[in-house]
């Protein structure tokens, strides 16, 4: 690492540590610790290509969208940011560097994308599906300092953490509550060790995919049987897209009629993305579960 | 068939390998133009005098991007392609494929070892490989030692790829999230950063390749029975072992780097035999040339058919190649292995 990079990276470090204003901290070259090691970006990047719909969604919520010159072909929010057909599961690193981009932010290290990008001398974030909120917001703070936006992701963190916060407290402590979370018909659902399922934590519900969690496969497929058997108090349909489950389909499934769930109306459809992202849109998720825990427990 | 006639389809294979290799490094999703790369390769000969009109991006996509994986296809291809047509020769079996004995179910547990439980980032580092040859030729060995002796080598192999395919879809089952990251390696791919894949392969494929060559007027006599071959001098155990080892180590040494490739190994050396006959003295040689071109052709479809995303190869292999053999099966008569 040169110089000048590692004095990027302390200012970086020092300005994370004690809360700097934002105007110091558009300094580069900065030296970012992303999961695929230490990543030095020169100057701010202007041409930043996403293969990530969650870092799509943060880098145009901290108003770098402007830098964005191309995302991939799942990042379907926010509807301004420049869709291209450039594959976020497997992309070609030909196809990328076409674009000349001077960033690329990418969530997943399968194939040769990352080493072929660095060939090419084209900076990557490795930025991989956050296991709890605090490494979303993490994450959000280090590609806020990458593009030159540290000051705005550390607002929106703390205007997330604020409204997550006031979330919670709005709801009643009361009698536990259990949730399945599903994930697709076939039953596969997310554990509490998961990104999604901390959420529900947030609230002390009981997620019955966690008694299926063994040899440690958080998201475990359930048997239809056990999901009746447990009869969950909520049930989140996270597969409203992709699957088009919806309460009224999920009413006419045997045996469902007469789960609790159902028959008091707390069946929840969400967005699969809003369900399934480690983004700034987190938040509406949990406004929506609060809301269905504050209804049962009232 | 007549020598004329061979010699015909060899200089039309040679003709299609090459075809495939200028479009393989002419073509590719960046949309360099194709006079560019070309003047870019002449600047590489000294005394021409020619300057490359690529800049250093440029340039490096089509050294360091494009051409390893070229190379890559060519050297899988040509492995697969021989190991099964020496496979479907030792086992007198047109269905012999080299996956036969287990490879595949043992290279394909290795990598989901590897993605399921490795460290971070060691799905695209130099274990993942290593483990994926170590499962291939392990899982050869473990049918070797059950069916050796017997006639049921081929059975042994059904059984261990059973168990180990076996144990892979259970570990997929318990770790559900890296199931995209396994299947698109199972599916095979050619995605290269550098020449370091193909520095793995080539060696064990130079052997291999000069072995099965080296045994291909043996497995010529083998065609007419193992008693009959033993009758004539040939120590029938020996050629058997010897094409298994060598098939075996190439083809594990190209799964490992490439993934699971299907259909190379059975419809390259049989659309050869249609055209001009079951001996092997022509059949192997000719397996190299087309198995390489018919790879690097399949590679070039897999990343421009759905460009800018890429298609995995064994999808390419089979839709385009089942056709492609179907129809040369029915304009051309069967020949026996």
């Amino acid at each position: 690492m040169s110089r000048r990079a590692l004095a990027g990276a302390l200012l970086v470090a020092t300005a994370l540590a004690c809360g700097a204003p934002s105007a110091a901290l558009a300094k580069f070259p900065v030296t970012i610790d992303a999961a695929n090691g230490h990543v030095t970006i020169a100057k701010r990047p202007s041409r930043i290509v996403v293969l990530s719909p969650t870092n799509t969604e943060t880098l145009f919520a901290i108003g770098a969208g402007r830098q964005v010159i191309a995302v991939d072909d799942q990042s379907n929010y926010p509807s301004s940011a420049p869709r291209t057909k450039l594959s976020s599961y497997k992309p070609n690193a030909e196809a990328v560097a076409r674009y000349k981009p001077d960033l690329v932010i990418t969530s997943t290290s399968s194939g040769k994308l990352i080493p072929a990008l660095g060939k090419l001398h084209i900076p990557v974030l490795l930025e991989p599906s956050a296991t709890h909120i605090g490494g979303a917001y993490a994450q959000m703070a280090q590609v806020g300092a990458a593009t030159g936006h540290l000051g705005a992701a550390r607002r929106l963190v703390a205007r997330m953490k604020r409204q997550i916060g006031q979330l919670v407290a709005s709801v009643p402590k009361g009698r536990q509550l259990s949730v399945y979370h599903e994930i697709s018909p076939d039953f596969y659902s997310a554990t509490s060790k998961t990104f999604i399922g901390r959420v529900y934590s947030l609230f002390g519900l009981r997620n019955i995919a966690d008694k299926a969690a063994k040899a440690g496969n958080q998201y475990p497929q359930l048997s239809g049987e056990y999901v009746l058997a447990s009869n969950p108090d909520i049930v989140v349909l996270s597969d409203t897209k992709c699957c088009k489950q919806s309460p009224a389909t999920v009413k006419q499934r045997p045996g469902w009629s007469g789960l609790s769930a159902v028959s008091s109306g707390r069946v929840l459809a969400v967005n699969d993305d809003i369900a399934s992202r480690w983004g700034p849109r987190i938040v509406d998720f949990v406004r929506i579960v609060a809301r269905a825990v504050r209804a049962a427990r009232a | 068939m007549s020598a004329r006639r061979t010699t015909a389809v060899a200089i039309a294979a040679v003709a299609f390998l090459a075809a495939a290799v200028v479009a393989g490094v002419l073509v590719g999703p960046a949309g360099l133009p194709a006079g560019e790369v070309v003047q870019a390769f002449a600047a590489k000969v000294p005394f021409l005098g020619v300057r490359s009109p690529l800049g250093p991006t440029e340039s490096t996509i089509v050294f360091d991007l494009r051409l390893p994986r070229v190379a890559l296809g060519a050297l899988v291809g040509a492995m697969l392609a021989v190991a099964g047509g020496a496979y479907q020769g030792v086992f007198r079996n047109p269905l012999a494929d080299p996956y036969l004995l287990g490879i595949a179910a043992g290279a394909g547990f290795g990598a989901t070892l590897v993605i399921a439980y490795g460290p971070a980032g060691s799905s695209t580092s130099m274990l993942l490989p290593a483990v994926a040859f170590a499962g291939g030729a392990g899982s050869v060995v473990v049918t070797y030692l059950v069916g050796r002796g017997t006639t049921s080598l081929i059975l042994a192999g059904v059984t261990v790829a059973a168990f180990f395919t076996a144990l892979e879809t259970f570990i997929q089952q318990q770790r559900s999230e890296s199931i995209r990251d396994i299947y698109a390696w199972l599916l095979g791919q050619l995605e290269t950063s550098g020449w370091t894949e193909v520095a793995i392969v080539a060696p064990y494929a130079l052997v291999a390749v000069v072995t099965l060559i080296a045994h291909r007027r043996l497995l010529d006599v083998l065609r007419l029975g193992d008693d009959e071959a033993a009758a004539l001098g040939v120590d029938v155990g020996r050629v058997r072992l010897a094409v298994i080892v060598a098939a075996t180590l190439g083809t594990a040494a190209a799964v490992a780097v490439s993934g699971l490739i299907g259909f190379v190994g059975i419809i390259v050396p049989h659309a050869i035999r249609l055209l001009v006959g079951g001996s092997y003295r022509v059949v192997l040689p000719l397996s190299i040339v087309v198995g390489a071109g018919f790879l690097v052709f399949a590679d070039l479809l897999a990343r421009t058919v759905l460009s800018p995303s890429e298609l995995p190869i064994g999808v390419v292999t089979a839709f385009f190649g089942a056709p492609f053999f179907a129809v040369v099966l029915r304009t051309t008569r069967l020949v026996g292995t």
